[in-house]
């Protein structure tokens, strides 16, 4: 069996790959961690916090003018639903800057404070 | 010599092939020309390199393969378990916006991803298909996202118009984030262009300032393709899961 197993040359190259990645990893994961510039994921986020709190409010009242013209409750659903929507855009400002994503609710916080509860019942 | 300066006018939908169908104005325009090359190339670039796939990847298979590699990575660390399911509709949406977003910058060229219809309806299409996956797994348990336990009831009232108002602002937050850098990055690059086109001797600066603009709206492009997508799989991530 001068060939060997079908599969051998193909574990070597496995193997190879592995160790050239982990040869050049250190410098690697250094590179990787300044790829994106800071200034544009700066930016990006900036954005987003802005438009989060731009777009609820104008939403809500979009929506709140739209109910009034419906209902013929001028201007009571405009008032009511900006203030919903100026409160729903903090909401979601708040939570995409403390690292929550857009998570809509509070389960994901109540999970982890049950968890960390759960912990210290244990210790 | 008064040379005309209008940063705008790269927006406007042409006609290419005029088109009616019962009083619907349906013309094949420039934007839609562009969707289709967008298209095109996408599907050339994953059918043309997998079909002489080798074991050691050449150029183009290389390509695809990343992209693929980073869209399933994207999925699975960000809708996590059980969204793997969805990868392919997630895949075509960041190609198709990466695509828009990139072909856009090729001069002479439009951008379709710069109007907020295009932006919008993709927006729209994730929101409805998010929502009909959560209440399809849930049932009416899905409703429960909006309604955080272990509340006063009185609070509820108020808590609950809140929480479906910040659920239903995505589609817009979506779609007008996309449109709102292409929008303000082409209108840029067109200003800079029209600066550099007025002035007879130093127009060399603004050109110089055009083309540093110019890499920083490549890097927009992708980043924002990315966000697309990224945002979808946090929000299929919600309907799978309800957190």
């Amino acid at each position: 069996m001068t060939h060997g197993d079908p599969q051998e040359p193909l574990n070597n190259l496995g193997r190879r790959i592995e160790e050239a990645r982990r040869a050049a990893g250190s410098a690697e994961g250094q590179r990787e961690g300044q790829a994106q510039t800071p200034f544009a994921a700066a930016m990006a986020f900036a954005w987003r916090i802005g438009l989060e709190l731009m777009v609820a409010i104008g939403v809500g009242t979009g929506a709140g003018w739209a109910i009034d013209r419906w209902l013929g409750t001028r201007p009571w659903g405009m008032i009511a639903l900006f203030f919903l929507g100026t409160a729903a855009g903090m909401l979601n400002v708040w939570r995409a800057v403390t690292g929550q994503g857009m998570a809509v609710g509070y389960r994901q916080q109540q999970a982890a404070r049950t968890a960390k509860d759960g912990r210290k019942d244990g210790d | 010599m008064a040379i005309e300066i209008k940063p705008l006018e790269q927006f406007t939908i042409e006609r290419l092939i005029p088109l009616h169908i019962g009083g619907l104005d349906v013309s094949y325009t420039n934007s839609a020309l562009l969707m289709t090359i967008a298209v095109a190339v996408v599907t050339a670039l994953i059918v043309l390199s997998s079909r002489a796939a080798r074991l050691v990847p050449g150029r183009w298979q290389s390509v695809a393969e990343m992209t693929y590699e980073f869209v399933a990575d994207m999925v699975e660390t960000n809708a996590g378990h059980g969204g793997m399911q969805y990868f392919s509709f997630i895949f075509t949406l960041f190609m198709f916006i990466l695509l828009g977003n990139v072909l856009g910058l090729i001069p002479y060229s439009f951008t379709f991803t710069s109007h907020i219809i295009v932006t919008f309806a993709l927006a729209v299409v994730v929101f409805i298909g998010v929502t009909i996956i959560g209440i399809a797994r849930h049932g009416w348990h899905f409703l429960t996202l909006f309604a955080p336990s272990g509340v006063p009831k009185v609070l509820l009232l108020l808590l609950v118009p809140i929480e479906l108002l910040s659920y239903c602002i995505r589609p817009f937050t979506l779609s007008i984030r996309l449109f709102a850098n292409m929008l303000a990055g082409h209108t840029m690059l067109a200003i800079f262009a029209g600066f550099a086109a007025s002035l007879p001797l130093f127009g060399i600066l603004p050109l110089g300032v055009d083309v540093l603009i110019y890499f920083l709206e490549l890097l927009v492009a992708v980043l924002q393709a990315y966000v697309f997508a990224i945002l979808t799989c946090l929000y299929l991530h919600d309907a799978l899961h309800l957190h």
